[in-house]
């Protein structure tokens, strides 16, 4: 439960930051890019991109591959999926509590149908 | 997230649904969230009238909410502050609205529960992340999605 939170902690941490963000919009695009595909859009340096990308796998949210001198990134769907049912929780509670709701009314319409009018 | 709506069709007819929400005997029935027991259940459903229910879930925890009766027309229209106490985090208040439609197989429950605010989401929405965060989902999700949200 700790690491769920602490995981949570650093997902919703990397995506605060606009520049993360938008590098997680390209990969969405193009995923497996080169760092210095990735640096092309931005005014600022490579190291700064390597500053963000450090984050990003930190969290979970991209890999690093290296081939050569080539080095590519890639996205890491999973603590995207952790953050999203997070934000989602209210609607899984509620989706169940109606469905409780829906079987306790069935039965009673039953019951009232049964006793007739 | 700041509000959440969901529509779910009921084999009974607008007045067994409406009770069955609004009634301390009916929520004990329906409300525990996985088979834990529902420990407290009351309502006075008038406007003004406050409601508050208390449940343990079977990994032992125990959660309440309560709020008020705002707007109550039967069968048709329930609203209601919420909030929750106790166990999980508390997220301030919120409001709870239920209609209920008729429809040849009974009802039509179209529930909405607005102003859902919590640090995160709040945090989150002032970074203003939640549409890329969107998309993202969107690119990842497919399949995946725990819920059928309309």
């Amino acid at each position: 439960m700790v690491n769920y939170h602490k995981r949570l902690d650093r997902t919703f941490a990397a995506l605060v930051d606009p520049t993360r963000r938008a590098i997680l919009g390209q990969l969405e695009r193009k995923d497996g890019a080169s760092i210095s595909d990735l640096a092309e859009p931005f005014a600022i340096k490579l190291p700064a991109v390597m500053k963000h990308l450090d984050v990003l796998e930190d969290a979970g949210l991209v890999t690093r591959s290296k081939s050569g001198r080539t080095v590519t990134v890639r996205l890491r769907p999973q603590p995207m999926r952790e953050a999203m049912a997070w934000l989602r929780r209210y609607e899984r509670f509620w989706l169940q509590r109606l469905d409780g709701l829906a079987a306790y009314a069935e039965s009673k319409e039953a019951e009232a149908r049964s006793k007739g009018p | 997230m700041t509000s959440l709506s969901l529509v779910r069709r009921i084999r009974a007819r607008p007045a067994i649904v409406f009770d069955a929400v609004t009634t301390a005997e009916g929520i004990v029935h329906w409300w525990g969230p996985d088979a834990g027991p529902v420990l407290l259940s009351e309502a006075d459903p008038r406007v003004g009238g406050r409601f508050r229910v208390r449940f343990r879930m079977l990994d032992g925890t125990e959660h309440e909410s309560s709020g008020e009766f705002l707007e109550i027309l039967r069968p048709t229209r329930i609203v209601m502050s919420w909030r929750w106490k106790g166990g999980l985090e508390d997220p301030g208040e919120s409001r709870v609205e239920i209609s209920l439609r008729p429809i040849p197989e009974g009802t039509e429950l179209t529930f909405t529960h607005a102003q859902l605010k919590d640090d995160a989401t709040s945090r989150s929405h002032q970074a203003g992340w939640m549409g890329s965060l969107d998309k993202l989902e969107a690119h990842f999700a497919e399949g995946s999605r725990a819920s059928a949200s309309p």
